[in-house]
């Protein structure tokens, strides 16, 4: 009974969950049920990954009703690969957040941090595994609306105006993708994605269906902060508790980019969007653009969790670099630093986030010297920052590999020499960070504080461990993530 | 506000048919216009009227501000806790069929219990965010 049911489960425990911490408000309980859920749902990924392992496809029919009249869940590998990177994030920014969010939330609203964190998640998970247009929306809507909710309840004033941006930038990111979601249904009486990418094959000289691409791709370049649109996401992530920023930025980004590969690949067919739409002449300028600009940003930034969010920006710049190659290569390069972006910014935002606990700022200048006094917090960045580099043995390094092999195999050398261009700023930023707090004397009115408390530290350095094993054993990630890009070209 | 008879009276003449017509909408949102959401809606408004004639105070000590986030919670688990019988009875999520013994009357059973908890969870949404806006500055 349990096993037919993964897909449905997977959604329904945090959407139930958060309410049930609710009812719980501040205590410890909230917390474990929270924690217990998080842990629940990567159990389940892992087990519907290995269940498509081989190549097949898993369908749940919501409430009996038999698609496509009907919301079907669809898990295929490319799903699996995605809810697998989301929920992992989830189950280990459950434990952090604990500590966390004493120090970074008003009491008054810590009961509800729990509550929204869940809502959230449910919400991307959901996103991942819907075939289904409209419910994609709908569960868009569910996660945006508690990620505008979760920035706002950072204690920094700004963290209101930053959140009320996004808000706007968002629901416009939504309401068009609405609107292009509309215009396909206009066209092909359809919402379920398998059965509209089968029924526009011979409309697609219509111009209703052209604007409704136009819609949906732009819609989801909001979300997803394509560079120009990112123009929301540096100060949501900055001024966010940091909880919230390292688990958005490692999922929320990454699971509107999921639903772009989806409609781009699946739901309209490379055929479509490349040889008439030339989606690659609008993702290749930008996403190069977005690398070169975000990075260089990044270095001026006097806030770290700023910087690491412009760093944000051209990362995934990387990915769409990837995916606007429209070649197996680039696919599985975009697909592989899925995994691997969440993994290292998720590292390096728990480790700023260990360091904001204690001197309550991740200011440059406030973390000169820091690393005398916060060692294991402060290797963790580092090793972090190397992974963000693309030093070997780390994940980067294998995210960079693939992307470059790619560009080469394309012929694209411009490209090649942007992304290690790219990969050289990064070194000043990390290295600007490095430098403060391991070379310069601690200010002597600052306080003298202790290394963070093991709930945070534990969280960040098995992150960091994922950081090496998964760059030293890449076989497993960048096998799956080729074989999912073979399945994707091959889809008319 | 307290010497304005007429609106005292006429809401109070209007507020029982306003609550009665949110029952009405509930109850017959399986087989006519209506269901959850707009009942709930109508149910708060009742209530509201209430605030607007009688003073928020009043109204906080008919439906105290404390009650509703639980409230807002256990409609949600309502819904839910539907879905998760339904999945233990055998079906897949939210299946009504398997609710009850003949197909149709577990359809029924379902969507009355599923829209109490989209009411349940509207009115009291509806009545927070009043109270938060009335009560605003305080």
């Amino acid at each position: 009974m349990i096993a037919n049911n993964l897909p449905a489960l997977l959604v329904v425990l945090p959407l139930l969950g958060a309410p049930l911490c609710l009812l719980f408000g501040r205590s410890r309980l909230a917390w474990l049920i929270a924690t217990l859920i998080g842990w629940l749902g990567l159990a389940i990924s892992v087990a519907l990954l290995l269940r498509v392992r081989d190549g097949s496809v898993l369908h749940y029919a919501f409430g009996g009703w038999a698609a496509p009249w009907g919301i079907e869940y669809v898990v295929d590998p490319l799903a699996a690969f995605v809810l697998v990177t989301v929920s992992l994030i989830g189950a280990l920014v459950l434990p952090y957040a604990w500590r966390s969010i004493e120090r970074e939330i008003e009491p008054e609203q810590q009961a509800l941090f729990f509550p929204l964190l869940l809502l959230c998640l449910a919400g991307l998970l959901g996103i991942v595994i819907t075939g289904d247009a409209f419910n994609l929306f709908v569960f868009l809507e569910i996660s945006s609306l508690s990620a505008y909710a979760l920035i706002s309840l950072g204690r920094d004033r700004r963290a209101l105006m930053a959140s009320y941006q996004y808000l706007i930038m968002g629901t416009i990111g939504a309401t068009f993708l609405i609107i292009g979601v509309g215009l396909l249904y206009s066209l092909t009486g359809t919402l379920n994605m398998a059965d509209i990418a089968e029924r526009i094959l011979p409309l697609t000289a219509k111009n209703t269906l052209r604007t409704a691409y136009a819609f949906i791709t732009v819609g989801l370049a909001l979300k997803l902060a394509m560079f120009p649109l990112h123009l929301w996401l540096p100060n949501a992530y900055a001024y966010a508790p940091s909880a919230v920023s390292a688990f958005l930025v490692a999922t929320a980004t990454k699971v509107a980019l999921y639903a772009m590969i989806r409609f781009i690949y699946s739901v309209f067919g490379v055929e479509f969007t490349v040889a008439q739409m030339h989606e690659d002449w609008l993702l290749i300028p930008f996403a190069a653009a977005g690398v070169l600009i975000a990075s260089i940003v990044a270095v001026f930034q006097h806030d770290i969790k700023r910087m690491l969010a412009y760093s944000s920006v051209a990362q995934i710049s990387y990915m769409l670099l990837g995916i606007g190659m429209f070649s197996v290569a680039g696919l599985t390069a975009s697909l592989i630093h899925f995994l691997n972006h969440a993994l290292i910014k998720g590292a390096l935002f728990f480790a700023l986030g260990a360091v904001f606990y204690r001197i309550a700022s991740t200011d440059i200048d406030a973390m000169a010297g820091i690393a005398r006094q916060m060692p294991w917090t402060m290797a963790a960045f580092v090793l972090g920052g190397l992974s963000l580099m693309g030093v070997p043995p780390t994940v980067g390094f294998i995210s960079k590999w693939y992307l470059i092999l790619a560009a080469i195999d394309k012929g694209w050398w411009l490209l090649v020499m942007l992304v290690l261009a790219s990969s050289l700023i990064s070194v000043i930023y990390i290295w600007r960070v490095i430098e403060a707090a391991y070379f310069k004397e601690r200010p002597a009115a600052a306080p003298s504080v202790r290394e963070a408390p093991l709930a945070l530290l534990i969280p960040t350095w098995l992150l960091v461990a994922a950081n090496l094993y998964f760059g030293v054993d890449a076989a497993h990630t960048a096998g799956l993530a080729g074989e999912i890009a073979v399945r994707l070209m091959e889809t008319p | 506000m307290s010497q304005d008879i007429i609106l005292k009276v006429s809401a109070k003449l209007l507020i029982p048919f306003i609550l009665l017509f949110a029952l009405y909408v509930q109850f017959h949102g399986d087989d006519g216009p209506g269901g959850g959401f707009q009942a709930g809606v109508i149910f708060a408004t009742g209530i509201i009227l209430y605030a607007l004639a009688n003073g928020t105070e009043r109204a906080m000590r008919l439906i105290p501000p404390g009650v509703l986030r639980p409230l807002s919670a256990l409609g949600v688990l309502l819904y839910g806790g539907v879905g998760l019988v339904s999945m233990a009875l055998g079906g897949e999520f939210l299946n009504y069929e398997v609710l009850a013994h003949d197909a149709a009357h577990g359809q029924h059973v379902g969507i009355l219990l599923i829209e109490a908890g989209v009411g349940l969870t509207v009115a009291s949404v509806m009545l927070m965010i009043f109270y938060n806006f009335a009560t605003r500055g305080d």
